[in-house]
This record gives C-alpha cells, sequence and structure tokens, in this order.
C-alpha cells in the first residue's frame, strides 16, 4: 500500500517507493524535490523563504528556508542510501501573489526564492528534471 | 525586535484585543451601512501565530478563498487581510451587486470584493488613528483568488521576513444566519506593535486602562 505524505509549510521529509510525497497550495513558497531513480527514493522540502538568520528568524526548523533546507534533505536522503551524484530536482512554486509587491525586496519573495534554490542546486552541483517557478496566480481565467 | 511578540504580556494582549474590538465596530456598522443589513460580529482576538499555523487560519489550506490585502502606511505599518471563502463570496456579492453572480473571478465581482475590504479596513484604520493619534493609511487593495494554503502562506512568508511569529488582531463578520463567513486581520509589523502599544498606554504592565493617547 503506497501513502500519501503530507509536506506541510517548513517541512521537509523523505520517503520511498511506492510513497508519495505532496504538499497543496504553494503560492510564493516552494516545493523542491530531490530525486534518485536508482534507488527509488525521494524528498520534498515545502521552503517559505530564501536564507536563515535574517531579522531575527531563528533556523529551529531547517525546512524553511533554501540555505538550511537543501543541505538537510541532500543529507537525510544520502543517509537513507541514496547517492548524491544520483539526485536530480524538479522544483516548483515562488509564485507572485500580490500585485503591488514588486516594489522591495519583501514583495519579492518568490522570485527571491527561485533565485536562491536554483544558486544553491547549481552550487551542489544537482540537474534539473523540470521547472515551473514564478508567474502570477490566475486560477479562474 | 520580534521578541516583542513573544513577550506580549496578557495586559497587552487585552489592550491590543480592545484596539482590535474598536476598530471592527467601526468596520461592521460601516459594512451593514454599505449592504443595508444587519452585520454581525464575533469578539476579535488577538492572537499570536507561528508562521506555520497561518496557512489553517480559514479551516483548511485546500479551500477556495478570496483575499484582499492592504498595506498599512504610515507611523505603524502592516498589513490589512480580509478572507472570504468561496460560498461566503457568492453571497457577499449578491448582497453588494443586487445580482448573483455566474462566478466570481470578473472584473466587476473582484472590484465589489476589494471595496468591501476598502470600507472594512478604511474604518477599522480611522478608529486607529483616533485612538492613537496616528495619521495611518491604507494603499490600494490587491485581490487573490486561490486556496487558502498559497493565499495564507505567502502573507507568513512575508511576516517570516521579520521573525517567527506575528501577531494577527482576529474579527469575524456574519451576515443573517451566519450565511457569509469573512474574517478580517490587522498584521502589524513588529516595530509598529511596539508604538502602537505606546500610543495607547500599553507599554508596560503597570499602566490602568488603555485610553486615548494613553
Amino acid at each position: 500500500m503506497s501513502r500519501l505524505i503530507q509536506v506541510r509549510m517548513g517541512e521537509l521529509k523523505i520517503s520511498g517507493s511506492p510513497d508519495f510525497l505532496g504538499c497543496t497550495g504553494l503560492g510564493s513558497c516552494f516545493g523542491l524535490i530531490l530525486y534518485d531513480a536508482k534507488k527509488k527514493m525521494g524528498g520534498l522540502a515545502h521552503i517559505i523563504l530564501p536564507e536563515a538568520g535574517r531579522n531575527g528568524n531563528s533556523p529551529d526548523k531547517l525546512g524553511k528556508y533554501a540555505d538550511t533546507a537543501i543541505p538537510k534533505l541532500i543529507e537525510d536522503l544520502c543517509q537513507g542510501g541514496a547517492k548524491p551524484n544520483r539526485l536530480w530536482a524538479k522544483i516548483t512554486g515562488g509564485a507572485h501573489m500580490f500585485s503591488f509587491d514588486t516594489d522591495n525586496d519583501i514583495g519579492r519573495i518568490g522570485e527571491r526564492n527561485t533565485e536562491k534554490v536554483r544558486e544553491i542546486l547549481k552550487e551542489k552541483k544537482i540537474s534539473f528534471k523540470g521547472i515551473d517557478c514564478g508567474g502570477e496566480i490566475r486560477p479562474y481565467n | 525586535m520580534s521578541d516583542l511578540i513573544s513577550r506580549l504580556t496578557p495586559f497587552q494582549i487585552d489592550a491590543l484585543r480592545e484596539v482590535g474590538n474598536i476598530g471592527a465596530g467601526n468596520s461592521a456598522t460601516a459594512l451593514a451601512q454599505f449592504l443595508k443589513r444587519e452585520i454581525k460580529m464575533e469578539v476579535p482576538a488577538a492572537r499570536v501565530l507561528s508562521l506555520e499555523e497561518i496557512p489553517e487560519i480559514m479551516g483548511g489550506e485546500e479551500r477556495l478563498v478570496g483575499c484582499v490585502l492592504l498595506r498599512m502606511v504610515g507611523e505603524a505599518p502592516g498589513k490589512i487581510v480580509y478572507l472570504v471563502d468561496e460560498q461566503s463570496m457568492y453571497r457577499l456579492l449578491t448582497l453588494a451587486l443586487g445580482y448573483e453572480p455566474e462566478d466570481i473571478s470578473g472584473e466587476m465581482e473582484q472590484s465589489a470584493i476589494q471595496e468591501i475590504a476598502n470600507i472594512l479596513s478604511g474604518s477599522f484604520l480611522n478608529s486607529i488613528n483616533k485612538m492613537t493619534g496616528f495619521n495611518c493609511v491604507q494603499s490600494l487593495p490587491s485581490f487573490v483568488l486561490d486556496v487558502a494554503g498559497a493565499v495564507l502562506g505567502s502573507i507568513a512568508a512575508h511576516e517570516g521576513q521579520f521573525g517567527d511569529r506575528a501577531l494577527f488582531l482576529e474579527t469575524s463578520f456574519y451576515e443573517g444566519d451566519n450565511k457569509i463567513f469573512s474574517k478580517f486581520f490587522l498584521v502589524p509589523e513588529p516595530g509598529s506593535l511596539e508604538k502602537i502599544l505606546e500610543a495607547i498606554g500599553a507599554e508596560s504592565d503597570e499602566q490602568a486602562d488603555p485610553g486615548p493617547n494613553g
């Protein structure tokens, strides 16, 4: 029996075949999937912000920030038997939710999340299998 | 700065709730006049929420909600958030427009919801300004229709840039037999919280009841 494991905001989880990992309602948050196809093992992080430790954020929950979530996800997968060089990534999220968001850094969270995630994955030499990021939400138009 | 939210005393929470109470009372009156209906409101709450709790405040991350976000600008910057679930949006629009809309994503419908949020937040801000002596104004509204998780997750991300927790002054508005369910939030930035508390004379526990300008 396969299970659907929900990954809530700020969480990261790993699992293997035949289970599913999923998160709903990403908005400007970020869904990062890392997968080792040979081991049939993957991890999902529901990232909220690009960096920990800014403006009094405590890095208590590693899944919350791109810069802490990605290394932790890789570490957990490798402990489970995955190989770092076999991992590939799919990323989604980072939407631009509110129309007056563009005028400052605070409003550009979606874009900043996307930039940071791409930068870290490049640093870790993990290739992309799929990217669907940014944009504005218009579900009914 | 964000520490203040964790250090709020029961007295200060009470004082903030009272600010919410007076503001929301004004808003309910204004909405009742606009819709020509009796509007009921719940006793407001002042809640300190961690980022992870924010997406749940509409009772489920996958519920479709309309959200109007306004920025509060001036001495005490923050956000004003008005949330309505899908069914309530139809009912609210029927009252506001005088006919039942076919769908809620049209320009006219979105504009009407924004106008309602405008009325609510305008009267709310007015009463805050009177209480504090501030001259805060609101930005133009921005409307989003999406699942609660996406809308509120993005608001949580905004707040997350100030700290791990945020203070929500919350009120629920009802019309008739609870047919319209909507929530109105004021989310002050941590720095603003300090200023509001000072202006209402609640910067420390020793003061008596909060009054106008302390």
